[in-house]
């Protein structure tokens, strides 16, 4: 009766909205990386934090809808105490669920409040804004591969 | 739901909109049951259409004319010997014919057709082109479209141009006391929106031009929003070239015009080349054909044209004073009442008669692209993001917004149904 808005905006999601996990800019991030969506200006800054290989601190700086809002506070919180090919394994795998190419996402690694996004693939125009943060993720640990501590990219999916 | 309709059918002639500003009569849309799309419901809800600026909804005139065209007529045009390719041509030519008597242009071989807004600005910036030298000056505002900026970056890069963009207000006007200073001995372009797709400000065209003109520089205006919606005087906006698009006032999409003097449409160089443009070609070697038809390269879209004529009969109909001021009378009301949300700033001009009918907001607990997914949840469409006008969304320092726009079928009941999205959306999000 509402249009599937309960599927989009879940709970969960407003929650991560109203007060987002990692929203606090870190002042010497070891890796930082810029991502946006051209199309509806949406930005995301994604820093992180290494404690030896794993990831101590993360920010995920938004400015965007509450979609890629959640989506990075659920990333920052899935970050925290990972290494970055783990984010890069459940970024690729998100992905690949966000694109109805994988039903389900798998229990390992625990996909954590991820779940919740899943509803957003019944809007096909909002799938971009869920996955805004995880792209600037991949681009962030492609930058590491090859010894960079900063990307800029443009994600269109 | 109310079983009561929702558009109150207008009367040609009936006054509608006698309301003065700050006083909400509730009016109903002008030949609303003419636009058959806006009696489909969506996502369960009646359908409230607030996306006219992107493009309007067809009246059924305009959509059976499109398909009698490909039933009747349908044939390429000029030079075809049969029956069809003469009255296709005559149904093309009738539609520039149509244009012109639309602004109040004496010679409809003043009237370029085009594909679009995009196509005709394209021209005007690139026919242009021979007249520069590198350091010439082009002046924009800061409140331009993509479609009125990006070909004269691209222009400005290949000639090695110097772009200025006259300032908007905190008020979202232009700033014209910045304009003196502006136009400078190597302005040679100044081209500005008639009516500004954002902040929805109307801009003094005909000041701006007779300052630029006398400074020796060519005007071109970006119509796209005010054609259609308000009465638009090709002579009386003193400008060189006049750019707008059929499907933003009723018309179908894929047809446009570049209207212009002919003095400025004599110096202007082609850009599209091929067929239909040409008046003799040799191997190594071609004359243009005869003004506007050097132009129209190509096979033009013929089925727009047949179809856009009856988008001016209905506009006619209904009188475009009226129209104005019924949009007027429309946005004056969502203005008053947007103005009164905690947490909404409204862009532009205060005062409705200072501007066309949109209205663009920015909700501080609510992005607007939050925003414009619920409203359609209710049936509401509006557009959110930032309108390719990302220069402008800078300058308000967000990165997008909402946008609500008008039409002649929208009436007072749609302002409400908006604000009932709306308190919804952010009952939703707080």
């Amino acid at each position: 009766m509402n249009g599937g808005m309960d599927d989009l905006y879940r709970e969960v999601i407003l929650d991560h909205h109203r007060s987002p996990r990692g929203a606090e800019a870190l002042p010497d991030p070891h890796l930082a990386a810029d991502g946006k969506n051209p199309s509806c200006g949406d930005e995301v800054t994604l820093q992180l934090v290494f404690d030896g290989e794993r990831i101590d601190r993360v920010a995920v700086l938004s400015q965007g809808c509450a979609i890629a809002t959640a989506s990075g506070s659920i990333l920052a919180e899935l970050a925290t105490g990972r290494t970055l090919a783990e984010v890069t394994r459940l970024a690729e795998v998100f992905r690949r669920h966000m694109r109805g190419e994988v039903a389900e996402l798998p229990d390992e690694p625990d996909p954590g409040d991820l779940e919740v996004l899943s509803g957003v693939r019944k809007f096909p125009a909002r799938v971009k804004c869920a996955l805004l943060p995880w792209m600037t993720a991949l681009e962030a640990a492609a930058a590491r591969e090859q010894g960079r501590t900063a990307s800029v990219s443009t994600t269109e999916v | 739901m109310s079983t009561e309709p929702r558009f109150l059918p207008g009367q040609p002639g009936a006054d509608t909109c006698a309301g003065q500003q700050g006083d909400c009569v509730r009016c109903g849309g002008i030949f609303a049951d003419r636009f058959p799309l806006l009696k489909r419901p969506v996502n369960d809800h009646d359908l409230v259409y607030l996306d006219s600026a992107a493009t309007t909804q067809k009246p059924e005139a305009v959509i059976a004319a499109e398909a009698r065209y490909y039933r009747r007529h349908n044939a390429n045009v000029h030079r075809g010997m049969h029956a069809l390719a003469a009255e296709a041509t005559e149904l093309y030519e009738a539609c520039r014919r149509r244009v012109a008597m639309l602004l109040g242009v004496s010679r409809p071989e003043q009237v370029v057709i085009t594909s679009g807004t995009t196509a005709s600005l394209n021209l005007a910036a690139f026919g242009l082109r021979h007249l520069l030298r590198p350091g010439d000056e082009i002046l924009l505002t800061e409140m331009e479209h993509h479609a009125n900026l990006v070909p004269w970056i691209a222009l400005a890069r290949q000639e090695g141009l110097l772009l200025r963009h006259l300032p908007v207000t905190g008020g979202g006007e232009l700033d014209l006391d910045a304009l003196p200073g502006m136009l400078t001995d190597r302005t040679r372009i100044v081209s500005l929106a008639h009516v500004s797709n954002v902040l929805g400000t109307l801009n003094p065209v005909a000041e701006i031009a007779a300052a630029a003109r006398r400074a020796g520089a060519v005007v071109v205006v970006d119509a796209a929003q005010s054609v259609g919606h308000l009465p638009v005087d090709f002579a009386a906006l003193g400008v060189d070239l006049l750019a707008f698009s059929a499907h933003k006032a009723y018309g179908p999409m894929g047809l446009g015009f570049l209207v212009g003097t002919p003095e400025i449409l004599d110096r202007l160089e082609p850009v599209q080349f091929g067929g239909e443009m040409i008046d003799t070609v040799g191997l190594d070697e071609a004359t243009w054909a005869e003004v506007p038809h050097r132009f129209e390269a190509g096979t033009p879209n013929v089925a727009a044209a047949a179809a856009f004529p009856p988008a001016l009969d209905m506009l006619d109909e209904a009188g475009l004073e009226r129209v104005r001021t019924h949009e007027m009378q429309v946005t004056g009301c969502a203005l008053e009442a947007l103005r009164r949300l905690d947490g909404l700033t409204v862009f532009g001009p205060a005062d409705p008669a200072r501007r066309g009918g949109l209205v663009a907001f920015h909700d501080a607990g609510v992005h607007a692209h939050d925003l414009a997914q619920l409203l359609d949840a209710r049936g509401v469409s509006v557009r959110a993001g930032h309108h390719c006008a990302q220069p402008l969304h800078r300058r308000l320092g967000v990165t997008a917004t909402a946008r609500a726009s008008f039409g002649i079928h929208n009436s007072h009941d749609d302002v409400d149904a908006l604000l009932d999205a709306l308190g919804h959306a952010r009952r939703m999000f707080a």
